[in-house]
């Protein structure tokens, strides 16, 4: 018999190589108590959480947390259903009014995660014979809805509008065209040029799909994302995001302005054929996305944190991912796995917890110490976790 | 020169910057194992033979193209 496991044996001996020198497993932290968005147990250890998303610090606010509970009583534990048959609660089409609220768009379906947003809305819209233009850093949740599809996969050099523009024109005359974008590339924190980007989309007869997971609740004046903050949302087709970032909870969404998109929720597999989000995620995400609408300040000391602590990195002599802050992430690239991995190490000692990056998911075989800041995050604590950075980076020898 | 030995003269110009190894590149060579490329010097040379004549070669295409002669077979197809 042959062992259909042994694909796996260069990982399994790359990642005991790893381990045999005493370091803790990156890949399997456990966090066993959660005192608030920014702090939790590691280990024994209070811990600072800069490694995961919870940009506006949703999880704990007391009015989305009475939310759920409320549901949680007055609806259950679960749904036990699909969106099309007994799945679909007065929370979840609540939940779809507020994204429609807060986007100022006419249609929202809400997904049970966002990676199954992305799934279904680009194997569904793009048949057999369309294209589908990406960036070729795009996230894995876009190229697996590519890979469920059957359409023609043309990928471009990352950010590169001249690449994208060239292979639109090369496309045969009459094929349908999906532009797919991302506001915020999630590995190096930077933004895309979606003004001139969405221009030569349409000027080429393509709809354009942003995937604005790391920009909702942030990024733009209504913190629609980037696509808002560059002044081209009108003239995007489609817009999918996450619940399980700037939210707080789990769960993802397509909002859209196209006149016949509510038919997707009948022929969009990864929609009709699994089970729709438990009535008090619903809930407590409708909550979280009203509240996101006024939230202006939160997202000015966001920033704030966002600059400062890049600043604070580069002064102290790590390399980062992008020139200026763009984003809520700030990325330090390491020299290799076995240098970040000692520094990971190093930071979780100190208390700091980021996400460690590593081929395949990141760019150019690169590996990267992941940053993700938190509206919540203090003054304070951005202080303390430049001292962190500090210590660790002099222990590992990262920085002089 | 007949057309599908100016797509090869082409084609192996085009894949010298990228032969870091400086291996012998015929028609048998394959991208992957004998060029040792990675996805991104893959997107980068794709980029060139696309830019010089003129066509797209979509990845359902590339995940058919292993070496460097089935890579001049689909350039004649497209050209054809």
């Amino acid at each position: 018999m042959t062992d259909l496991f042994s694909k796996f044996d260069p990982l399994i001996e790359q990642r005991e190589t790893l381990l045999e020198t005493g370091i803790t497993d990156p890949f399997n932290l456990v966090m066993e108590e959660v005192e608030s968005p920014t702090v939790a147990i590691c280990n024994g250890r209070r811990t600072i959480l800069l490694g995961t998303y919870n940009y506006m610090g949703m999880t704990f606010d007391p009015d989305v947390i009475a939310a759920g509970k409320r549901a949680l009583d007055e609806f259950g534990s679960g749904t036990t259903g699909s969106r099309v048959l007994n799945g679909t609660y007065g929370g979840h089409k609540a939940c779809e009014e507020a994204l429609k609220d807060f986007y100022a768009m006419d249609h929202a379906m809400v997904f049970s995660t966002g990676y199954q947003a992305n799934l279904g809305v680009i194997s569904t819209v793009a048949g057999k014979d369309d294209y589908i233009i990406l960036d070729i850093d795009s996230h894995a949740s876009i190229y697996d809805g590519c890979a469920l599809g059957n359409a023609q996969i043309v990928p471009f050099r990352h950010n590169d509008i001249e690449a994208l523009e060239k292979r639109l024109k090369r496309i045969p005359a009459g094929a349908g065209k999906l532009v797919v974008l991302e506001g915020v590339y999630s590995m190096l924190g930077d933004i895309a040029p979606l003004k001139e980007m969405v221009a030569v989309s349409k000027a080429n007869g393509a709809m354009v799909l942003v995937d604005e997971a790391h920009s909702m609740g942030f990024i733009g004046e209504n913190g629609r994302g980037v696509a808002e903050a560059q002044g081209v949302i009108d003239d995007v087709d489609f817009i999918i995001g996450t619940f399980s970032k700037s939210v707080g909870t789990v769960g993802g969404f397509c909002v859209s302005n196209h006149p016949k998109f509510e038919i997707l929720r009948l022929v969009c597999r990864p929609y009709v054929f699994t089970a729709s989000l438990p009535p008090s995620v619903v809930a407590t995400a409708a909550t979280s996305i009203r509240k996101l609408m006024d939230s202006a300040d939160k997202r000015a000391h966001l920033w704030e944190n966002s600059k400062r602590l890049h600043a604070g990195l580069r002064q102290l002599g790590f390399t980062l991912g992008t020139e200026e802050p763009q984003s809520a992430i700030i990325a330090v690239i390491m020299p290799d796995l076995e240098k970040g991995a000692a520094m990971w190490e190093a930071l979780l000692h100190e208390g700091l917890y980021v996400n460690l990056a590593r081929p395949p998911a990141t760019p150019a075989g690169m590996t990267l110490l992941r940053c993700s800041l938190c509206a919540l995050h203090s003054e304070e604590q951005v202080g303390e976790i430049l001292g962190m950075f500090a210590a660790a980076g002099r222990a590992t020898g990262c920085i002089s | 020169m007949s057309e599908r030995s100016q797509i090869i003269a082409k084609v192996l110009e085009l894949i010298e910057p990228f032969n870091k190894k400086g291996i012998e590149v015929s028609e048998a060579t394959r991208f992957a194992q004998d060029l040792e490329w990675d996805s991104l010097t893959v997107l980068d040379f794709v980029a060139n033979i696309e830019d010089e004549f003129d066509v797209i070669i979509t990845m359902n295409m590339q995940a058919e193209i292993e070496t460097v002669g089935q890579l001049v077979d689909a350039l004649e197809k497209l050209k054809a």
